[in-house]
């Protein structure tokens, strides 16, 4: 049993996995960054009363399956999402679903991932695959970070969608289902509310801690992190910071840039001069972002470590803040002719 | 940043994987190409493990010390923190925390001893005795 498949690698799992699931029900004019920006992907949060793997918590971007979930909503595509209380019943409806020949997408654990090396595999729970199919008892995987195939057991594949803790799975699967053909003035639509929706979670949410205001106040608490926390324990943080910003599948500089490409796309289904303009901005934030990862390695490999160099790292990231903030504040005065 | 600038540092997972990155062309243009790691993400996840060890030694120190019980080391070993291993063991939070007393682990039931073993794919001999297979 086996589905025409075609497997798409990309740098973020949720985006390839919409990218990949979409082009597999017949729309094929969404890419990567037009997901990741009808999505309204980009975003930062610090939320420092969370601790994840023992540091601070950090996101780049939005909520797990939002990015999904936003892109079929303004695209018109109905989506069937299932979670599921056994194991039993949750491999039951993948055979199903594999039998009337949907590719469906599911979230995993990556813990016991077979195919991840070790050094990778944390108790992180929001990383998304496709499976397309079985051959022989071997599931066929299709994960958007890695360049080829994979397959795994139904042993293996169970206890991914089933790992708990944060954000547990609980087997949950979803697929697109075809809907009618999407045209350029669906997209145009789509490509404004996932600006719009951008900038309200980058400029408006209030308190301290997310959007560009949350990006300023981490900046504020690194400054402050080698004396209330040591030198060492600071240079942890801030690994988990870089971690959280480049590890695969959760590239921070990295969304910038795919933010960058999704303003350069987005030019090309509506004229106006403003969307490469800041399309420039956000690649100098992406290029911002790992500069001060490049400061941070200094720290927490035990080259640097001076308060001026924590400093510095804060400074950066005041200056990310204000090139976003310019940049989203732009976007907002599009006049959008629809 | 720019095709060309892309980092071509080999990483863990760049010997099983290569990773998309979009960066610009010559004419600004975005478009994607593989990277085989960057040194600073390869030093930050260094970071993170020489900590896990460090953790995973304190734990063992502990327990030997009759501080904790043996469930510290396997949580510390296997990343987990309560929460994670609540779920897995499906004990509350609050009777993981009792169970990492010495004390109240010694009179733990097998049957119970055999749930957390499962949860670390150990077997109860090697949780009594902090003793760890190779994998």
């Amino acid at each position: 049993m086996q589905i025409e498949f075609k497997h798409i690698q990309a740098a973020h799992c949720e985006n390839g996995v919409t990218v990949s699931l979409l082009k597999n029900i017949g729309i094929g004019e969404i890419t990567e960054p037009l997901a990741f920006g009808i999505g309204s992907g980009l975003f930062f949060t610090y939320i420092p009363l969370l601790k994840v793997n023992n540091g601070p918590a950090f996101a780049y971007r939005t909520m797990p399956g939002l990015i999904f979930k936003r892109t079929c909503r303004a695209l018109g595509i109905t989506v069937l999402r299932k979670r599921f209380r056994t194991k039993a019943r949750a491999q039951e409806f993948l055979e199903q679903c594999l039998a009337n020949g949907h590719a469906v997408g599911c979230q995993v654990g990556v813990y016991y991932l077979p195919y991840f090396p070790k050094e990778y595999r944390f108790h992180f729970n929001a990383h998304n695959l496709i499976v397309y199919g079985k051959e022989q008892d071997r599931y066929l995987i299709s994960d958007p970070v890695m360049e080829n195939t994979e397959s795994m057991s139904a042993y293996e594949l169970e206890r991914v969608r089933f790992a708990r803790g944060v954000l547990a799975p609980k087997g949950q699967i979803y697929y697109p289902i075809a809907s009618r053909p999407i045209t350029d003035d669906t997209i145009r639509r789509a490509i404004k509310s996932g600006i719009t929706r951008n900038i309200r979670d980058m400029l408006h949410i209030p308190g301290p801690f997310a959007g560009v205001s949350g990006i300023r106040y981490t900046g504020r608490r690194i400054k402050k992190w080698r004396d209330s926390l040591g030198t060492k324990k600071a240079g942890l943080y801030l690994a988990q910071l870089v971690r959280m910003q480049e590890e695969i599948g959760t590239g921070g500089g990295g969304f910038r840039y795919i933010y960058a490409a999704f303003l350069q796309e987005a030019y090309g289904f509506y004229l106006d001069d403003i969307l490469p303009a800041v399309s420039a901005s956000f690649t100098k934030s992406g290029d911002l972002w790992r500069t001060a990862a490049v400061e941070a390695a200094g720290i927490y490999k035990g080259r640097l470590g001076s308060q001026e160099d924590f400093n510095r790292i804060g400074d950066y990231l005041f200056e990310i803040a204000e090139v976003e903030k310019q940049a989203f504040t732009a976007l907002a005065k599009i006049k959008w002719q629809l | 940043m720019k095709k060309e600038e892309v980092p071509q540092d080999l990483s863990s997972l760049g010997k099983i994987t290569k990773e998309v990155c979009y960066a610009t062309d010559a004419a600004g243009k975005y478009t994607t190409e593989l990277s085989q790691g960057w040194d600073v993400k390869i030093s930050a996840l260094d970071a993170a493990w020489q900590d896990i060890g460090e953790r995973v030694e304190a734990a063992k120190a502990r327990v030997l010390r009759g501080e904790a019980s043996p469930l510290l080391y396997f949580m510390e070993l296997k990343l987990m923190d309560i929460k994670v291993l609540s779920g897995y063991s499906r004990f509350w939070q609050w009777q993981i925390k009792r169970h990492l007393r010495p004390a109240v682990f010694k009179k733990l039931s097998d049957r119970t001893l055999r749930r957390y073993a499962d949860v670390f794919d150990i077997s109860v001999a090697d949780l009594n005795s902090l003793n760890v297979h190779a994998d």
